[in-house]
Order: structure tokens, then C-alpha cells, then sequence
């Protein structure tokens, strides 16, 4: 059974087209026949973020108005069997979708793929609504920050509105070292005021922003922290139980000769 | 031809008490209130009589006993403190039952949504920032108060606002606020907000509390209330 998941935050600029890049990768990875959906119309950047941008004929906005076929418009990742793309239209407006014909184009492309990811645009108004309209599961992305973790906690309450499962977290951009210091809200003070389930922490890493600079998700990557932070939450949305991982700096050989001679630190 | 008699007086401590009859017409009774009071003979050096006055099982409307209360008052020295009757509307009685009950509400109220209820609130779940509760009685968090809490919004000073973890932005109790300072501080777990005599919103543990307000105990509350 093909499900759609729309990745939303409220907030802008927390990394939902990221979060959309890479666990579409890493579920293709993982041979699953995806479909990624940018709903975010006039600002798209999914696909740059994928690195199709040149590649672009038509857009979700003619596939709604009836300009082409659904198939027209999508656009193959020549890198998996099957990735495949959706990307927004860069010169209309929200308005021009509607919630009715997302839920059409969505279960059109149930038909053809296992996961259809949806990217969210930032706020609350038409373009969240077409985004939640045709979707199974939401998973929030949040920083460890308070502004984000507060406009998470308002879109949490409007999904309980939908029908959707109960949504899941995920959050990004963990610096642990200031979580340490007490400088950033930690991860159990999060999940405390969201109380919803957690699907997985992304640790912040100069890597995705290079990664997603050159159009290559970080996902790709076979042992940076984050490309094992996406394929885990991907392999934790197949269902399987993978535990979280820890973000502790390597100990250096002197700290670890002084641990096993007894030593303090 | 007996004469019924519709009202008697009895003078207590505190004034007089008229207990009229509640099975004769309204106009009945007026009559003869209206006699009776100017029978009595009036010493001019006393001072102002308040009256309390009895109806029974006499349901009065609101211009009946405005018409009541000017009859009384044209007699001379006599004020009119209360009128009681046994019996009130099924309005007021839905209405009054409404303000004592308790609501039971299960849910997370997150940043951005409003409860709003007449009566008493027990809210299992948080109050996140962002989120308000609003309650015309008491408002009771089993669970973090993070967010806006306004007790006894219709104006009763006298509701409280407990939480088993108090952390809010801001307490409300009628018209007055107090809003949570501008330094980071930790919350403290088991307390209630109140309105003290000095007419600031308090917070102290809940046993203080539970001492100066008596009428939270069950059934007298919502006697109070009424």
C-alpha cells in the first residue's frame, strides 16, 4: 500500500526541502519507488536541492490545470530506478492548486509508487492546506530552537484537525555541544512540549549545505553523520526499530588511555 | 368573610422579614402590603429598617419585583435589603449548574489554540506556549501550564488556577494579570495562582491555598456561586 508523507514546520528555513531531498534518497536507496511532490508554487527549490532543475518542462500547476499528463512532468533521478520528481511551478501562485487536485494527482501516483513525499511550503495558509490535503502521515521538522519548536507546536494542533495519522518528529540542525552548554533547547525539552513520537535527529553539519550546493542530497554519502541520521530515519519509516544515535565527539587516545587506567578526567 | 392574610412581619435582629403568601395573585399582595406597611405607625426618630423579604414558592419577573421594591421603599424608613424566593427558572437553574460543573477535557492545547469554558476547567494534558485556556470558574492542569491560563474571565476574582507544573507566560484571574519575569526561570511543580486581599495574583502551594479559598469544597461551591 503506497503512502503519502508531507514533511511541514510552520517555520521557513528549518530544512523541509532537505529533510523531503534526502529521505527521498535514502528510501530509493533502500529500493523503494518514490515520488518527491514540491508543493511550495513560486518558491520551488526542490529541485535544485536534487540537482534537476535543468530538467524541468512542465510543472505540478500544468499537470493540475490539465496542461499535460501526470507523466509528463515528472522527472526521472538518472541516478535510482526509481526517484522521481514532481516540481513546483516558479511563475504561478498558491491559489492556482487546489486541495482537490492534490488528492487527485496523489492518488494517481499511489498507483505507480510505494512513497510520495511531499514538501510543505513554510507557514499556514492555502499552500500548507494543498500540502496536508492529500496526505497519510506528517512528519514535523523542528530546530532545536525555540522559535521553531513553537510554530512546530501550532502545526502539530492543525494536523490533530486532519485526518491524518498522528504526526512524527524530526528534529535538525543539532549542535551538540551548545545542547550541552544548556544554549539550546535539548532533545527531551523538545519532545516534552511537542509530546508526539520522535522519528529521528539530524545532527548540523557543513556537509549538507555542501552537498546540497552541488545537487547531490547528503544522503548519498556513504558515513557522514547526517547521511546516516536520513537513512536511519527511512529505515525507521519501513518500520524497522533502529536507536538513535549518539552524537558524542570521538574521545581522543589520551582521554581513553586515562579511562581504562581509572584515571578522572 | 375571613380575611386572609397574606403578609406577616417579624422583626429579627437585623430588621424585618415579610413572608408573603405565594398562593394569592400578585395583585393580591400588593394590595395589601401596601395596606398594611401604612398601618404601622412610625417613630420619626428611628433610624432606616431594612426589610428582607420572603416569597415563597413565588416566582417574581424582574419588573414584578422592581413594582415590589418601589412599593416598599414609598414607605417611609424602610429599605429593602433582599428578596428571596424558593424557586427560580429553568434558565438561571441550566445556567447555574453550567457555572458549577466541572469540564473534563483531555488534550495538549498547542500554541495557536483556545479552550474557552463556562464553569470549572480539569484540563489532563499541557497548556504549551502559545495556547490559552479560558474558564469562567476555576481552571485545574493536570499537566505543564506553559502557556496563558485566565480564570473567572467573566470577572470572578475569586477563581484560582492550579497546575501540577507552573510554568506560564501569563496567569489571569478576572480582570487582573501577572505575567511570568523577563529573566529564564524554572517552573515549580504543585502550585496555585490566586487573587489575594491586596488585590495581586499570588502563587503559593497548593495547601495554602486550599486553606483561604473554603468554598472549593464540593457542593458549598457551587451554592456560593449561585
Amino acid at each position: 500500500m503506497a503512502e503519502a508523507i508531507v514533511i511541514t514546520s510552520g517555520k521557513g528555513g528549518v530544512g523541509k526541502t532537505t529533510t523531503t531531498a534526502n529521505l527521498g534518497t535514502s528510501l530509493a536507496l533502500l529500493d523503494k519507488k518514490v515520488c518527491l511532490m514540491d508543493t511550495d508554487i513560486g518558491l520551488r527549490n526542490l529541485d535544485v536541492v536534487m540537482g534537476l532543475e535543468n530538467r524541468i518542462i512542465f510543472d505540478i500547476i500544468d499537470v493540475a490545470k490539465g496542461k499535460c499528463k501526470l507523466k509528463q512532468a515528472l522527472i526521472k533521478d538518472k541516478r535510482f530506478d526509481y526517484l522521481y520528481l514532481l516540481p513546483a511551478a516558479q511563475t504561478s501562485d498558491k491559489n492556482d492548486l487546489s486541495p482537490e487536485a492534490m488528492i487527485e494527482m496523489i492518488s494517481e501516483l499511489k498507483k505507480e509508487f510505494d512513497y510520495i513525499i511531499i514538501d510543505c511550503p513554510a507557514g499556514i495558509e492555502q499552500g500548507y492546506k494543498n500540502a496536508v490535503a492529500g496526505a497519510d502521515q506528517a512528519i514535523v521538522v523542528t530546530t532545536p530552537e525555540k522559535s521553531s519548536v513553537r510554530d512546530a507546536d501550532r502545526i502539530i494542533g492543525l494536523l490533530e484537525q486532519e485526518e491524518l495519522e498522528p504526526a512524527k518528529l524530526v528534529i535538525n540542525r543539532i549542535r551538540n555541544h551548545m545542547m550541552k552548554n544548556g544554549d539550546m533547547l535539548t532533545i527531551d525539552e523538545i519532545i516534552q512540549i511537542l509530546s508526539i513520537d520522535l522519528l529521528g535527529i539530524v545532527a548540523d553539519d557543513d556537509e549538507v549545505i555542501k552537498a546540497s550546493n552541488h545537487g547531490e542530497p547528503i544522503a548519498f554519502q556513504p558515513n557522514t553523520k547526517a547521511s546516516i541520521s536520513y537513512r536511519n530515519i527511512a529505515r525507521r519509516i519501513l518500520g524497522e526499530s533502529v536507536p538513535l544515535q549518539s552524537f558524542e565527539e570521538e574521545q581522543g587516545m589520551l582521554t581513553k588511555m586515562k579511562k581504562f587506567f581509572g584515571m578522572r578526567n | 368573610m375571613i380575611k386572609n392574610q397574606y403578609v406577616t412581619i417579624k422583626g429579627t435582629r437585623d430588621g424585618l422579614t415579610l413572608n408573603l403568601d405565594d398562593t394569592c395573585s400578585f395583585q393580591q399582595l400588593l394590595n395589601e402590603l401596601d395596606k398594611t406597611l401604612s398601618q404601622d405607625d412610625i417613630d420619626v426618630e428611628q433610624s432606616m429598617i431594612t426589610v428582607k423579604v420572603k416569597l415563597g414558592n413565588r416566582y417574581l419577573h424582574s419588573d414584578q419585583e422592581e413594582q415590589l421594591r418601589t412599593l416598599i421603599r414609598q414607605k417611609n424608613k424602610l429599605v429593602v435589603q433582599d428578596i428571596e424566593s424558593n424557586v427560580i427558572t429553568k434558565e438561571q437553574a441550566m445556567r447555574w449548574k453550567e457555572e458549577s460543573d466541572m469540564r473534563i477535557i483531555t488534550k495538549t492545547v498547542r500554541s495557536g489554540q483556545v479552550i474557552e469554558i463556562t464553569g470549572d476547567l480539569l484540563l489532563i494534558g499541557d497548556v504549551n506556549p502559545g495556547g490559552t485556556v479560558k474558564a469562567t470558574g476555576n481552571i485545574f492542569v493536570m499537566g505543564n501550564l506553559r502557556g496563558i491560563a485566565h480564570a473567572g474571565y467573566k470577572g470572578n476574582q475569586d477563581a484560582v488556577i492550579m497546575a501540577s507544573y507552573m510554568h506560564p507566560v501569563q496567569l489571569r484571574i478576572a480582570t487582573l494579570y501577572s505575567r511570568s519575569p523577563d529573566y529564564e526561570s524554572d517552573g515549580v511543580y504543585m502550585e496555585c495562582g490566586y487573587v489575594d486581599q491586596s488585590g495581586k495574583i499570588i502563587i503559593d502551594r497548593l495547601q495554602v491555598v486550599a486553606k483561604k479559598r473554603p468554598e472549593l469544597n464540593g457542593f458549598e461551591r457551587s451554592v456560593l456561586n449561585g
